[in-house]
């Protein structure tokens, strides 16, 4: 197990004043709240925060942690010391349960671990509570959408084992994705979030569905915007020409005198659903490069034959 | 590690899913007190007249549970949570915006 320094997370010294803790907590909490902040791995820092935050709050927590704290290093390989706490008397949130806080967290505060002398209830004696809400992100490709899927997910849980210790379980869940899910919608597993206690229900998971980039199309809730490249004579003349959809290649009618940014849309070919999305090809007309001297004989002729002043509207 | 080959089908929380106040209250883990202030302070915004009426869609309800979790977990009242949420909202759809531009 890692040593946690809890100042160093925080970013306070380690004879910061209580209201100093909770300002920066406030801070680092407000940057990296997974509601919030679209960072990668905010998640796992605001974890890390709160982690943090739930010791340095409790004047109690501090003070046991402190005690050993200030010889050991973030990182560090770690064992928490035999009657590490001996001696400090705590109240009422001395056992903390923590959905998903570290290995180091839950040996000394949660509720299997070593540490805290517990002066609540032990799960099972005698009342019931609904198990947490556990929420997790699901990346998925904009082909599972378009189809739907089975995708399998892995998440890590902590659980107490049969001798009192918090070991962290790999689970893997085989989930079906929706076919026309967007971007952003969530998943609830009923049932499938932390253990109840006391008899009381378990959680649910919440999925959140996120897309990984595409490389040929951009995601707009169930529209679908791809850059069409086109030749100027496909352009000018118009023409009609393929694109692909994820429901496969069709033919597109290009009318004559299009223009570079103009959007021609594809009724009914977004992601599917109710009201299927639309796709949007964006035309980019892609100007052949002059290679050979007839080549650049011909681009002289165009100038002759149109001239014209693209800038006009410019003023210049 | 456990292996779970059974196939979970979740439920979609999308436009279509409707659900009344009991249901949103026991998803979001409140009484039903807290919901209505919710939704006095216009954080969501049911369909229906009374609360017994309401209907709420699957991106009410993470709205209401993203409340929720800013107050318990930054510390803002309620006003202040739907001020977040709004600017949240906005922010969602600047970067929709880029995106329809490929940027």
């Amino acid at each position: 197990m890692k040593f946690r320094d809890y100042y160093e997370v925080l970013g306070v010294k380690r004879d910061a004043t209580q209201d100093e803790i909770k300002r920066a907590y406030r801070k680092l909490a407000r940057k990296y709240h997974p509601d919030v902040s679209k960072e990668a791995g905010a998640e796992e820092k605001f974890k890390e925060v709160r982690e943090a935050y739930e010791v340095l709050k409790d004047p109690e927590k501090r003070a046991a942690y402190d005690k050993f704290g200030q010889h050991w290093r973030e990182g560090q390989e770690f064992t928490p010391p035999p009657d590490w706490d001996a001696g400090f008397e705590f109240s009422g949130g001395g056992y903390t349960e923590a959905e998903g806080f570290s290995d180091f967290f839950e040996a000394l505060f949660g509720g299997g671990g070593a540490g805290f002398h517990r002066t609540r209830a032990r799960p099972g004696a005698g009342f019931r509570t609904r198990g947490e809400d556990h929420h997790a992100k699901i990346l998925i490709d904009l082909e599972d959408a378009f189809h739907g899927a089975t995708r399998s997910i892995t998440l890590q849980v902590p659980e107490v084992d049969e001798n009192g210790h918090v070991v962290t379980r790999t689970r893997t869940l085989n989930v079906r994705i929706p076919k026309g899910i967007t971007e952003g919608q969530r998943i609830r597993l009923a049932g499938q979030g932390g253990p109840g206690m006391g008899g009381g229900p378990a959680g649910d998971l919440y999925l959140e569905v996120k897309f990984r980039p595409h490389p040929v199309y951009r995601v707009d809730r169930r529209d679908l915007y791809l850059d069409l490249p086109i030749t100027p004579w496909e352009a000018a003349l118009g023409a009609s020409v393929p694109v692909p959809t994820p429901g496969g290649v069709v033919e597109v009618k290009i009318p004559p005198g299009s223009q570079s940014g103009q959007k021609l849309r594809l009724k009914g070919k977004g992601l599917p659903g109710r009201q299927p999305g639309d796709l949007y090809a964006v035309l980019k007309i892609v100007t052949p490069e002059p290679k050979t001297d007839a080549d650049r004989e011909l681009y002289q002729r165009m100038a002759r034959q149109m001239p014209m002043n693209p800038r006009a509207a410019l003023g210049v | 590690m456990n292996q779970h080959p059974d196939v979970l089908s979740g439920e979609l929380l999308d436009e279509d899913t409707l659900m009344g106040l009991r249901e949103v209250c026991m998803l979001c883990g409140v009484h039903a007190e807290r919901i209505i202030e919710m939704v006095t302070e216009g954080i969501a915004e049911p369909y229906g007249r009374s609360p017994m009426e309401w209907r709420f869609t699957g991106p009410m309800v993470t709205r209401l549970q993203q409340a929720l979790r800013l107050q318990a977990q930054l510390g803002v009242n309620l006003a202040g949570a739907a001020l977040a949420l709004d600017l949240l909202d906005e922010l969602d759809e600047l970067r929709r915006a880029l995106c329809r531009y490929g940027r």
